[in-house]
Parts: structure tokens; sequence; C-alpha cells
């Protein structure tokens, strides 16, 4: 038990998607102008990502490894993404629909969400087995929420404060996000 | 010739997808912490967006339109898992320190942006300029930002140590230096553009 809290609170907190490994940086900086707007694309992107890695993880172990075809990882997986996420939207729509028209546009850009396609990798070369990988993919989508919800939060505030001319709009974001990341290399004394 | 010149300018400076469009930016700083990571990353990307796109170009009118985005990834992908296979075996050590980041090539925004809305409408010429423009504005950037943060963080460029050890700050190679130091290079550059817009104005 203790083993998967370690692997959870790592990934969630110690080696935070966004702020730590710098993966999904275009919905951290492209989606979260609005509070609404960033819990959807966080909640849709985690959905999809540890679903992603139940699906993959079998078929690397399975299929690809028995007929000898691991290099053909990377392409494998990220049909299997973008295959998962016209899946859901297909059912979304049809048993959901006010759930998809709240997460519908966020639905198309998952595919190319650079975190969902790390996990998976991830969980590849760590080793870990299919529990593990689980709970790694659960505790970077937790990770993944968490940047989100607390950018969102930041831009509200910087929207209100007065910003040197010269780093108005992008810059003053990346500077918010670098404190964050400053906020986060804190927690890495939490595992020893 | 001046059509195509003004197609590679564009990605250059003028369009720069780091800098402006803000596109491709998780590899950007993920591998920036030194000097040949983030010229290694840069050629590997430049690589495959110059082949995807030439490629995609050659084929735009045998790709039906309703399965193009399948189509362009399988394409993409294929480039990567070259790059990636012949990276491990003629730059082993390069390719440990990019990890995961080379097979993220495949998810870059730059690439899937560029050959959705260029690619798949232009000519194979014109395809390649825009690639190569947007590569080499892609490359510039990173190596930029890895030589101040290789510089600051480690002392060292190219091997050469410049700074001694104990004046170096480590903030530089760690994840919130990356922030930083692409934030104040989005800043001065936005800054030396809107200096150049304001001189052209006032000269006509």
């Amino acid at each position: 038990m203790n083993e998967y809290l370690k692997i959870f609170l790592s990934s969630a907190l110690i080696d935070n998607v966004v702020l730590i490994q710098f993966l999904a940086l275009c919905p951290f900086i492209g989606m979260t102008a609005d509070v609404h707007k960033s819990n959807g694309m966080g909640v849709a992107t985690s959905f999809v990502m540890v679903l992603a890695t139940i699906v993959t993880y079998p078929l690397y172990h399975f299929v690809l490894l028995p007929l000898d075809l691991a290099f053909l990882q990377t392409l494998v997986f990220i049909l299997v993404i973008a295959s998962l996420v016209q899946l859901v939207e297909y059912y979304l729509k049809k048993s959901a629909p006010a759930l998809y028209s709240s997460m519908g546009v966020y639905l198309a850009l998952i595919t190319t969400n650079c975190a969902i396609l790390a996990v998976t990798l991830n969980s590849i070369s760590k080793g870990y087995n299919f529990l593990e990988s689980i709970v790694y993919s659960l505790g970077t989508a937790v990770g993944f929420l968490l940047a989100m919800v607390l950018m969102a939060g930041i831009r509200q505030k910087v929207k209100l404060a007065k910003i040197p001319a010269f780093i108005k709009g992008t810059p003053v974001l990346f500077v918010a996000a670098g404190l964050l990341s400053m906020a986060f290399s804190g927690f890495s004394g939490l595992i020893k | 010739m001046k059509k195509y010149w003004q197609l590679f300018k564009n990605g250059l400076v003028k369009e720069n997808p780091l800098l402006f469009l803000m596109i491709g930016l998780c590899s950007s700083l993920a591998v920036t912490t030194s000097f040949e990571n983030g010229l290694g990353m840069g050629l590997a990307l430049t690589f495959v967006l110059l082949m995807s796109e030439v490629l995609i170009s050659l084929l735009r009118k045998l790709i039906p339109d309703s399965i193009r985005i399948p189509v362009f990834i399988i394409i993409i992908a294929t480039f990567v898992t070259i790059v990636e296979l012949l990276m491990k075996a003629y730059m082993p050590d390069l390719a440990k320190a990019l990890g995961v980041f080379i097979p993220l090539i495949v998810v870059n925004c730059i690439i899937m942006g560029r050959v959705e809305s260029f690619a798949s409408k232009r000519t194979v010429a014109e395809s390649a300029a825009d690639a190569l423009g947007m590569g080499f504005g892609y490359l510039w950037v990173l190596t930029g930002i890895s030589i101040v943060r290789e510089l600051f963080g480690n002392g060292t460029f190219i091997g050469m140590t410049l700074i001694p050890e104990q004046y170096t700050i480590g903030f530089f190679t760690g994840a919130p230096g990356g922030f930083f130091v692409f934030a104040i290079f989005i800043a001065v550059t936005r800054l030396i553009r809107v200096a150049y817009e304001k001189n052209k104005g006032e000269q006509k």
C-alpha cells in the first residue's frame, strides 16, 4: 500500500507533470484564461489519461512485446490515444449530451496533449506493473488538474494587478508559472 | 525565389512558433538545460517537420479529407520513430538526455499545426520553405534559451568553463529557471519587435 501512495504522491506533487516536468504546457497557458474552461479541460484530460494507460499497458505487454514490435510503441500508442478520444467523444455525445456540450471542444484537443502520451510511455519505461501504472496515471492526472486550477486562479488575480508594460501578457504568465514551480520544488523532500 | 525567402523568414521571426504563436512549448523548456540538448532537440524537430511537410504536401491530393488527421499522425509518428532509432544508435548520450521528449515530437503542436494549416494546401517547395523557417525558428530560440541556462546554471559553454563553480546559480538549470528564462525571452523579443515596427511606421 505504501508503495502505491509513494507513486501517487511523487507523480502528483513532487514530479508535477506541468510545473516540474514541463509537459502539457499548451493547455496550461492556452486554456487557463477562464476558470470553467480550465476545469473542463483538466477533467477531460485526466479521464483520457487514465483510460489510455489502462488500454496501452496490456497492449504493450501482451501484443507488442511477444510479437517483437516494441519499436512501434510510439506509433501504436498515439493511434490508441487518438481513437480513444474519438470513442469517448461518441459515447458522451450519445449518453451524456449535457456533459458533451460542455466538454466537446476540448476532447479533440486532448489527442495532441503531450502529457497523455508521456504518461503511457513513462509507465512502460519505468517498469511499473499494471496496478502501479494506473496509480501513476491517476497521480499525474491529479497533478495536472491541480496545476490547471491554480493557474486559472492566479490569472484571475493577474487581470486586476498592475503589471509593467514589457512583461504584460504571456511573459507574466511564465513568471507566475516559475513561482508556482518553485513552490512545488519544495515538495521534493516529502518522500525519502 | 523571393516568395520562398518570405516564407522562410516568416517562421524565423514574425510567426516564430515559440515566441509568438506559443505552440510546442513543452519540449522547449524541458530539454534546454544544456547547449547540446537544445541543439539536438531543435535539429530532430526540424528534420521531422521538414520530412512530414514535404511528404504530406506530395500526397495532399491523395489523402481523403475525412481521415486526414489519422494519416498525418501516422506519417509524423513514422519520422519520429526513425529519428528515435537513429539517435539511440549513433548518439546514445543525447538520446538518454532527451528521453521521453523525442517520442513526444509526435504530439508537438508545431508539426500538427503546420501540416494541417500549411502543407495540406500548398506546393512541395513552399511547404519545404515553411518547414525550414519554422524549424530554424524553433532551433534558434531553443539554443538561445539553453545557452543562457547552461552558462548561468553550470558555468559552462560547449565544454568550456566560463564561470567558476562558486559563482553559478543552480536556479537556472532547475524547473523554475526554465520558466523565468523563457518569460524574459518572450518579453525581450516583443520589445524589439514593437520598437522595430514603430521605427518602420515613422519612416513611412
